[in-house]
């Protein structure tokens, strides 16, 4: 086992597109880091190039203290699971999971008690006979999986390795991974596009957009301190609102009126003329249910509500608005970096379940002004993000 | 094997590896050409050479048992053949018969494509191994099959037949124009319709199954959904397979030497060119009669690939 | 085919695969039931011999014909099977590089590969027929096989880069990361893989090679390069006044053998390798 650093790291193809840029990361050893970002960021690509799979074009690798810029994919010894998870189909399930075994040449008693290790581990051992061909989608997961752990890799590193099971396999494998990944307490490097992976699997999460590291933090930091607008609408489901305001006179003037921010959430407006407030659905809530004790921290506003969606756990109303031509065009274009869609701009807001708000009504909302954040629309930067690590108690006496 | 409009999954896309350093990228390249050259060099060394071998002497009357009267004569050759009516016979022939091979066994080669890619399950691998023995028959034992069949001195087929008008158990098929050619055709039709077919129902496999099941739902007949939708959607593989059956109709020589040896009118232009150059040794005469045909074949591939790509364009369209 | 078939739609499907059945095989149980004919049979024009015996077959293997047949089975034998190495050696390579390797000329290859594919074989023999008996390769088994490889080269390009083209390379990678060396990557997972699709193109350049019938009549003259097919073309009977009939029907039946039993062994690969370098080309 060992740590992986990455220092100045560019992959350029021969067009000269840097597919990853300038990438700078320390993965400890034991660690799990995700790398996250829509399609096209780069994440497989560098993924690819802590493998060997894909040439270096500048920069460094380390694996524990050993550069491997140059080493073959065999001399990294690392174990990787690809997204369709590459089984060889006229090897058995047991020569699949024994394959890096017979390449070291290892006798036979010893590969057979390995892989019978590694199939009782992923509970295949009545499949070991059969080929890949004939295996459920989960199954064959479970062999790419066996073959990664086998190895006794420095690291095992995963490409996208659920993308291609159903949404119910894929929370029991996620949940699979977890549980085997802090068993074996081995570094892992995990890509992958969805984000509730992303969330709930590592100890940390980088994000990604175009070849460029965006932020690096633990899932938590990530939800609450997003740096940027691209950040705070990648992570989180719903996404989070981007709500254009006009400053004037320390107000912002929004499609839901004007909204006064705590000190805590004011950031230096000066010289600025729109900024996009962010407010996650959660933040709100139906003002008829609203403690009195926390009334006071937000702000209250009328909207018309068109669809409601009931979850059982919880609710979401959708809210239409108009918002100037520019800003919509600017959210359009960073849904489309999202990989989403926007068709018309509305707000997402989170209600209690115990809500009483029909569809195709006028009701009274509540936004909670503590848990908003306020980006600059020309950079994206988050303006109330702080630099230094969050005091994890901050938001949660939120509602 | 249409090198002109089906996209090509993977030539570019399908191995990830290819994008390195340009040192590599170059090594790739000459181990590329290393590997693809003899066999390159081969195809070359067979077909181009003997073709462009073919045009210089094309050029002189020569006949091999009289090498010294050799004389440079222009384009004469090509001239005595295109104005000589046994050339133009010959290309009739040819071209009626490929007509009529390639149209029936478009139809029959459909039927038999959907016979089997419909066939009840057990049947399925048996009707593939039968279809294969005529495909992969020698073409000249099938000639003997259908030669003996229809022979006058062998053939039980003409007392078979005989309550087809005008047939009587001594009819001499081989003996007129007509009947001789028509079991030509049959035997043509038997051996390379399993051919046909075979790609059709490679086309047949690739229709998604929803698409049939919602031309169902949206209420089609089973005649409509062969026609508006099982049809236009396999148009590409239909289009290849006639071309190619096409063009080897056209070359159509094995059955006729077996069968009429050009007898009765059934000369055809393979045979012809043939006999001018290994029975008569007119190697002039001979190699313009190929080169002609060469260019035969070659007007038939672009009329065909110009067609195709209309429709092709028109399929899209239709999407 | 939907669960529910009734009965009738089974019959109905019997009675089509039945007419497939006669279609594909009534010819060939004809000359076989002709090469069982014996002299006196032969003429009297019935599907059936009255009375099966194998004097044609004796005359062929051990008797009259014997040099004539067995000679030419020899010669067959050898060259298509000459042929068909060489051809599916190098398309190997030639189709390796297409599918994997990035280089410029892939479409030439292709295209080339295809227009020798349609080439009228007759107007290359009269060249050839010339050149070969200037150079002496006249009636010889290399005067033959070399131009065997202008109808099994093409096919074969194409049906193993169809081929080739769905192996899952990146396989060849996760060998790699597995701890496997480029040349054991490729002998110990390309290799099985690549190995059927090989095989395959085999059989298809062989039917075609066993086939030929142009080059074998104009570049041969004698016993020792004329194969099969052309050799039956020029059978005459045991005596000049004898129909050559019989002993042409047990020699196309020798020849038919072999090709179906690789049709009986192999049907669903030379299926699959026939329409695929056809249709996904």
């Amino acid at each position: 086992m060992a740590a992986i650093t990455m220092r100045n790291v560019v992959k350029q193809y021969g067009d000269g597109f840097p597919a990853v840029n300038d990438i700078n990361l320390d993965i400890a050893d034991g660690e799990f880091v995700i790398l996250v970002g829509p399609s096209g960021c780069g994440k497989s690509t560098l993924l690819r190039m802590i493998v060997g799979l894909e040439d270096i074009t500048s920069g460094d690798l380390f694996i524990g203290d050993t550069r491997v810029n140059e080493k073959a994919p065999r001399d990294r010894n690392l174990a990787m699971v690809f997204q369709n998870y590459a089984l060889y189909p006229h090897l058995t399930v047991f020569e699949n999971i024994a394959f890096p075994l017979r390449l070291q040449k290892l006798d036979d008693a010893e590969i057979e008690r390995r892989v019978h290790g590694a199939a009782e581990l992923l509970e295949l051992v009545e499949h070991l006979g059969r080929k890949p061909a004939n295996l459920s989608g989960g199954q064959r997961q479970r062999v790419a999986m066996g073959r990664a752990i086998v190895r006794q890799a420095q690291a095992f590193l995963f490409d996208e390795p659920l993308s291609n099971l159903d949404a119910k396999l894929r929370g029991q494998m996620r949940t699979e991974i977890a549980r085997l990944q802090k068993r074996l307490g081995i570094t892992t490097v995990y890509v992958t596009h969805d984000q509730v992976e992303a969330m709930t699997l590592g100890d940390r999460v980088a994000v990604l957009r175009k070849g460029i590291l965006q932020q690096v933090a633990s899932p938590r930091e990530l939800y609450r301190e997003p740096v940027n607008l691209f950040v705070a609408g990648f992570i989180g489901s719903p996404p989070m609102n981007f709500i254009p305001a006009v400053v004037s006179a320390g107000e912002l003037n929004t499609p839901f009126g004007a909204m006064r921010l705590p000190d805590s959430r004011s950031p230096e407006l000066d010289g600025k003329d729109i900024v996009l407030l962010g407010a996650r659905p959660e933040s709100f809530d139906d003002a008829a249910i609203v403690s009195d004790a926390v009334r006071d921290h937000g702000v209250t506003f009328e909207a018309n509500i068109d669809v409601i969606e009931w979850l059982g756990n919880e609710q979401y109303a959708y809210v239409p608005y108009e918002a100037p031509d520019d800003i919509r065009d600017q959210l359009a274009d960073l849904e489309r970096e999202l990989d989403s869609e926007a068709l018309r701009t509305q707000l997402v807001v989170g209600l209690d379940t115990a809500s009483q708000i029909a569809e195709n009504s006028t009701a009274s909302l509540w936004l909670d002004l503590r848990q908003v954040h306020v980006f600059d629309p020309v950079s994206g930067f988050n303006m109330t993000a702080r630099d230094v690590n969050v005091d994890e108690s901050a938001g949660a006496t939120a509602v | 094997m249409s090198i002109t409009e089906t996209s090509r999954p993977g030539t570019a896309g399908s191995a990830p590896a290819p994008r390195r350093m340009s040192e590599r990228a170059r090594a790739e390249r000459r181990l590329g050409w290393w590997l693809a050259a003899p066999a390159f060099v081969v195809m070359l060394l067979v077909t181009a050479y003997p073709i462009a071998q073919a045009v210089y002497e094309s050029l002189f009357k020569y006949r091999l048992t009289d090498p010294d009267a050799r004389e440079f004569t222009w384009l004469t050759n090509y001239w005595v053949i295109l104005t000589d009516g046994v050339w133009w016979r010959a290309v009739g022939v040819t071209v009626l018969i490929t007509a009529i091979t390639v149209a029936v066994e478009a139809v029959l080669g459909f039927a038999l494509a959907l016979v089997m890619h419909r066939a009840l399950r057990v049947l399925r691998p048996l009707l593939r191994t039968a279809i294969l023995i005529p495909y992969a028959i020698i073409t000249v034992v099938s000639a003997f099959a259908w030669l003996y069949a229809f022979d006058i001195n062998t053939g039980f087929a003409t007392s078979w037949l005989s309550w087809v008008p005008g047939i009587t158990e001594d009819t001499n098929v081989f003996g007129s124009f007509g009947s001789a050619v028509a079991v030509i055709i049959l035997s043509e039709i038997w051996k390379t319709t399993p051919f046909i077919s075979l790609l059709l129902l490679a086309g047949l496999a690739q229709i998604p199954n929803d698409l049939l099941e919602a031309a169902k739902v949206d209420g089609a007949t089973w005649w409509q959904r062969l026609y508006k939708v099982t049809i236009p959607n396999m148009k590409a593989a239909i289009m290849v397979a006639l071309l190619f059956r096409t063009l080897d109709a056209f070359r159509i020589f094995d059955n006729v030497f077996i069968m009429t040896q050009g007898a009765q009118g059934t000369e055809v232009v393979s045979f012809l060119a043939y006999r001018q150059t290994i029975s008569r040794l007119e190697i002039g005469l001979g190699s313009a009669v190929s080169v002609l045909l060469f260019l035969s074949v070659v007007l038939i591939s672009v009329a065909y690939i110009k067609l195709f790509r209309i429709n092709l364009a028109s399929a899209r369209g239709e999407a | 085919m939907d669960e529910r078939t009734t009965l009738r739609q089974k019959a109905l499907w019997w009675i089509a695969g039945a007419a497939v059945l006669i279609y594909a095989l009534f010819p060939v149980a004809w000359i076989v039931s002709l090469s069982f004919k014996s002299a006196a049979d032969l003429g009297n024009r019935q599907f059936l011999p009255a009375d099966a015996v194998l004097d044609n077959y004796e005359m062929i293997l051990v008797g009259d014909a014997q040099t004539l047949f067995l000679s030419a089975l020899r010669n067959s034998i050898g060259i298509a099977v000459i042929a068909t190495f060489l051809a599916v050696l190098l398309s190997t390579f030639c189709a390796y590089a297409i599918a994997r390797l990035e280089f410029p000329g892939k479409k030439v290859i292709l295209t080339t590969a295809l227009a020798v594919a349609i080439f009228p074989v007759i107007s290359i023999v009269t060249p050839l027929f010339n050149l070969w008996r200037h150079i002496g390769l006249y009636d010889t088994w290399p005067g033959v096989i070399i131009p065997y490889l202008s109808l099994t080269l093409p096919i074969s390009i194409w049906t193993l880069s169809a081929f080739f083209r769905q192996i899952p390379w990146e396989l060849e990678q996760a060998a790699q990361v597995d701890g496997a060396t480029t040349w054991q990557a490729f002998r110990r997972v390309i290799v099985p893989l690549a190995t059927p699709g090989v095989f395959t193109t085999a059989i298809i350049s062989f039917f075609i090679a066993w086939n030929d019938f142009v080059y074998g009549i104009s570049l041969t003259s004698t016993e020792a390069a004329r194969p099969v097919p052309a050799a039956l073309a020029f059978f005459t009977g045991a005596s000049q006044f004898e129909d050559p009939a019989g002993a042409i029907a047990a020699a196309a039946v020798i020849v038919t053998i072999p090709v179906v039993v690789l049709v009986l062994l192999f049907q669903r690969r030379i299926v699959s390798g026939l329409t695929q370098g056809a249709v996904k080309g």
